[in-house]
C-alpha cells in the first residue's frame, strides 16, 4: 500500500501551480470571469501545450495517456486558483468518448480536444434537474439508423463556449448517447449569469437535430451503466476541484486571521476563530483523503468507484459549504466585499454544491449501496 | 499510489484469517477457557505487541502488518490481543521510546503477558486541559523521589498495579512544560489512596488517586528528570492514535444500521427516513475517510516523514462519532431507547448496546484531550495560529 503521491505527480503539481501563478493569478481570473465568454482564449493552446486537455486520453489520440489520480492532482490546482476553464468539461467529454466512443469517433474527437481546437462538455440535466437515468426524457425519434432530437437540456457546464456535446437521450427503452456539433443545424446553446462567474452555464435547445449512426456512442444495450460513469467521473473531478478551493480558502483564511488585529491580538489567537479554522484543516484533508481513493478507482476499482466518488462527494459539498460560509464570516464585514478574493471562494461552494449531485443525493446513495 | 497489497502482505493477511478460522470458530467460542485459550494462542504468535522489539518478546514487525492484523481482527469481532490496554497503547510504546534497559527487560514481557493493568495518571484536579500545569510534588530524596499530590479521572486505578505518573520537581521554571518528571509507581506503595469516582451511568471506571509521601525508586523515573514532558507528548499521541481504531467503528455503524433497518417508526423501517439515512450514511463517509487519512499518514510514516499532530484529526471525528451514533441510536429507538438494563448502564434500550453509547461517549470524547485541545492542537501545531 502506498498512499501519496508519484514524483511524477509531484511535480505535474508543482508545474500547475507555476504556470497558474504566472498565467492565471487571481487578478486576471477576475478580469476573465467579467469578460463576455467567462473564459480566456488565448491560455487554453498554452494548457493544451502541457497535455493538460487530453490528460487520461491515450496517447494514440494525442492524449497524454495519464490517469485520474493525475487529473485529480491538477484539477485540485485549478480549483485552488479558480481558473475558469472548461477544463473539467473538456476532461469529462474526452473520458465520455475513450471509455465508449468507436474507433473511428476516438480518432476524429479525442485529437482535437487534447490540443484545444475543440471544447467538449456533458449535456445531461434537463428541465427535472434529475441525475440518472430518469432525468433522461429527450426523446429521439429514429430515421433509419439515425436519430432526429428536438428538446433541450439544462445546466450544461461551459454551453455557450463548447463545441462538441454529449447528449444522452431516449431511445425506446434504452438511453443512449448522442455527439453533437455546435454548428450542426437545428443546434443553439446558451450562456447564462450565474451565480459563480467563474464557472459558466447555459441551456442547450436541439431544434430536430439529425444526429447519425456514426454519431452514437457504442454503449452497450442501455446506456444507464455509461450515465452512472459519467456521474461518478463529474463527481471525482468537481471534487477535486472543490478541495483545491477549499484549502486555498483555508489559507487566505488563516493568514487573515494571523494579520487581522482586535482586542490588541491577532484574531487567529481566539478560539472563536481558531477553532472553526482547525475544523476546516479536518475537512480538507479528509475531503481529500477520499477523493484520492475514489481517484484511484476509477482505473483500478471501477467496481467501488460508485461508494467511494459518492462517500467523496458527500462529505466535501458539505465541508466546502461550512468552509465557504465560515471563511467570508471569520473574515468579518470585509470578507463580503467584491474586493476581498474569500467572497470568490463562498460562490465556488454554491456552485459545487449540487454540480454532479449534492450531499443529500450522495449520502442516500451511500445508502443505498451499503444495503439500507 | 496503490492500495493494493503485496505479495507479502497478502499472504500475511491470509495467515491471519487462517487463525481467526481456527481460534474464533463457533465452538472455540463456547469453550468456558475460550478467553483465557485466546489470549495465550495470540501470545505465542507473537501478535500482541506486534511491533515492538523482538528481544522484549514484540513481535518485531512491521507497520504495514501491523495494521492488517487490527483490520482482520476487529472485522473478525475478536477479543482483544491483549488484556493490558494502557500498557499496549501506550505505556509500552513510552517505555520502549524512553525507558532503561531495566525498565524494558521488566515491564514489556509483563504488558504483553497480561499480567495486570496500567492506569495513567496525568489530570489534576485543578489542570486538566492545562495539562502540563500540573503540581503533583515529587522531591528527590537521595535513591528515592517523595510524592505528594492527587491525581483525578484516572481510568481504570482501582484494578492497576502500576501507574505511569507525572509529578513536577521543578517549581522554578520559566516554561511550565520543563521540570516535569515522569515515574512508574506500583499502586500498592505505602501512601497511594484510589477513591473510584461514579460516572453519570453509574459504572465507577475510573478514581481520584491521592499521593501522600509516598517513596518512589530513582530506578522508576522514566525519561530524564525534567523532562516528562516530551514523555507525556508521545504518549498522548499514542494515545490518541490508539482511541481513533477505525474498524470498530466499521461494526459499530453496522450494528446501528441494522437496527435501523429492522425498527420500524412512523408505519416504516427506520432507515427510510431521510433524515436517520442521512446521518448513518454521514457517519459511514466519516468512518471511512478516518481510515484513508490513517492510511495517508501511515504511508508518510512508513517513508520516514516525521507526523505532526495530524492524528487529532481522526481524534476529532471519533469524538463527533461516539456521540452521534449513541443519538442516532435514540432517535431510531425512541421511547423504547428509555429502558435500560442492568447489564446495560448506557441507555439506548433493553435490546441495543453501542459501545459507547447515549450516555457513555464521555471516555472517548474526553479521554486523551477534549475535541477543543485537538482543535487548538491543530490550529497552532499544523496551521500556525498564535498560542492564546
Amino acid at each position: 500500500m502506498n498512499f501519496g503521491l508519484t514524483e511524477e505527480q509531484r511535480i505535474l503539481r508543482n508545474v500547475a501551480r507555476r504556470f497558474l501563478d504566472e498565467r492565471a493569478p487571481i487578478t486576471r481570473v477576475r478580469d476573465v470571469m467579467e469578460s463576455p465568454q467567462g473564459f480566456d482564449p488565448d491560455m487554453w493552446p498554452a494548457m493544451a501545450e502541457l497535455g493538460w486537455l487530453g490528460l487520461v486520453a491515450d496517447e494514440a489520440y494525442g492524449g497524454a495517456g495519464l490517469d485520474w489520480v493525475d487529473l485529480v492532482v491538477l484539477l485540485e490546482e485549478t480549483g485552488r486558483g479558480l481558473l475558469p476553464a472548461p477544463l473539467i468539461s473538456t476532461s469529462l467529454a474526452a473520458a465520455a468518448i475513450s471509455e465508449f466512443g468507436t474507433g473511428a469517433q476516438k480518432q476524429r474527437y479525442l485529437p482535437s480536444l487534447a490540443d484545444g481546437s475543440a471544447i467538449g462538455t456533458l449535456a445531461l440535466l434537463e428541465d427535472s434537474d434529475v441525475l440518472g437515468p430518469d432525468g433522461v426524457q429527450l426523446a429521439g425519434t429514429p430515421e433509419g439508423a439515425a436519430f432526429r432530437l428536438s428538446g433541450a437540456k439544462r445546466f450544461v457546464q461551459d454551453a455557450g463556449i463548447a463545441t462538441l456535446f454529449i447528449v444522452p437521450f431516449r431511445a425506446g427503452d434504452a438511453i443512449r448517447f448522442a455527439l453533437v456539433k455546435s454548428d450542426a443545424a437545428g443546434v443553439s446553446a446558451s450562456s447564462r449569469l450565474t451565480m459563480d462567474q467563474t464557472k459558466r452555464m447555459g441551456d442547450l435547445t436541439l431544434d430536430g437535430v439529425l444526429v447519425e449512426a456514426g454519431g452514437l456512442l457504442a454503449t452497450a444495450g442501455d446506456g444507464s451503466i455509461a450515465l452512472a460513469r459519467l456521474l461518478d467521473l463529474g463527481a471525482v473531478a468537481v471534487t477535486a476541484e472543490m478541495i483545491g478551493a477549499m484549502d486555498r480558502a483555508l489559507e487566505i483564511t488563516t493568514e487573515y486571521a494571523k494579520s487581522r488585529i482586535q482586542f490588541d491580538a491577532p484574531i487567529g489567537k481566539y478560539q472563536g476563530v481558531k477553532h472553526p479554522l482547525a475544523e476546516m484543516f479536518v475537512d480538507v484533508e479528509t475531503s481529500r483523503s477520499l477523493l484520492y481513493y475514489a481517484a484511484w478507482c476509477v482505473l483500478e476499482s471501477p467496481e467501488g468507484l460508485p461508494l467511494a466518488a459518492a462517500r467523496a462527494k458527500a462529505y466535501a459539498s458539505e465541508a466546502f459549504t461550512r468552509i465557504g460560509i465560515n471563511g467570508v464570516q471569520l473574515h468579518g464585514a470585509i470578507g463580503f466585499t467584491a474586493e476581498y478574493d474569500i467572497q470568490l471562494y463562498l460562490k465556488r461552494s454554491k456552485w459545487a454544491l449540487p454540480a454532479f449531485g449534492d450531499a443529500e443525493y450522495h449520502y442516500d446513495k451511500v445508502a443505498s449501496l451499503g444495503g439500507y | 499510489m496503490d492500495f493494493t497489497l503485496t505479495a507479502q502482505e497478502e499472504a500475511f493477511r491470509d495467515e491471519v484469517r487462517g487463525f481467526i478460522e481456527k481460534n474464533l470458530s463457533p465452538e472455540a467460542r463456547k469453550d468456558p477457557a475460550f478467553l483465557a485459550k485466546w489470549l495465550k494462542a495470540v501470545r505465542d504468535k507473537r501478535w500482541v505487541g506486534f511491533s515492538w522489539p523482538a528481544e522484549y518478546g514484540g513481535g518485531g514487525g512491521g507497520i504495514m502488518e501491523q495494521v492488517i492484523l487490527k483490520e482482520e481482527m476487529s472485522k473478525a469481532g475478536a477479543p482483544p490481543l491483549g488484556m493490558c490496554m494502557m500498557g499496549l497503547q501506550w505505556v509500552g510504546p513510552a517505555i520502549i521510546e524512553y525507558g532503561t534497559e531495566e525498565q524494558k527487560a521488566k515491564f514489556l514481557p509483563e504488558i504483553l503477558d497480561s499480567k495486570y493493568q496500567w492506569c495513567t495518571g496525568y489530570s489534576e484536579p485543578g489542570f486538566g486541559s492545562d495539562l502540563a500545569s500540573l503540581q503533583c510534588k515529587g522531591v528527590r530524596d537521595g535513591d528515592e523521589y517523595v510524592v505528594n499530590g492527587q491525581k483525578i479521572w484516572t481510568s481504570l486505578a482501582a484494578w492497576s498495579k502500576w501507574i505511569i505518573l507525572l509529578t513536577r520537581t521543578d517549581f522554578d521554571v520559566e516554561d511550565k512544560h520543563e521540570g516535569i518528571t515522569c515515574l512508574l509507581v506500583e499502586m500498592d506503595s505505602p501512601g497511594i489512596e484510589v477513591r473510584p469516582i461514579k460516572n453519570m451511568a453509574g459504572s465507577s471506571h475510573f478514581a481520584e488517586v491521592f499521593f501522600d509521601n509516598v517513596r518512589v525508586p530513582v530506578a522508576n523515573r522514566l525519561g530524564d528528570e525534567g523532562k516528562g514532558w516530551a514523555v507525556t507528548v508521545s504518549a498522548l499521541a499514542h494515545e490518541r492514535s490508539g482511541i481513533s481504531e477505525v474498524a470498530g467503528l466499521v461494526s459499530q455503524l453496522g450494528d446501528v444500521v441494522d437496527l435501523a433497518k429492522r425498527t420500524k417508526r412512523n408505519g416504516r423501517p427506520a432507515s427510510q427516513h431521510p433524515s436517520i439515512r442521512r446521518r448513518l450514511a454521514r457517519a459511514d463517509a466519516i468512518i471511512e475517510g478516518m481510515r484513508l487519512n490513517g492510511q495517508r499518514f501511515l504511508t508518510r510514516q512508513l517513508k520516514g516523514e516525521p507526523l505532526s499532530s495530524e492524528t487529532s484529526i481522526n481524534k476529532l471525528h471519533r469524538a463527533f462519532l461516539a456521540i452521534e451514533l449513541g443519538d442516532l441510536v435514540l432517535e431510531i429507538q425512541g421511547s423504547a431507547s428509555q429502558y435500560v438494563s442492568k447489564s446495560n448502564g448506557n441507555g439506548l434500550g433493553d435490546d441495543f448496546k453501542v459501545p459507547s453509547g447515549a450516555l457513555d461517549w464521555p471516555n472517548v470524547v474526553i479521554g486523551g484531550g477534549t475535541p477543543n485541545i485537538q482543535r487548538n492542537i491543530i490550529a497552532e501545531r499544523i496551521l500556525g495560529l498564535p498560542k492564546d
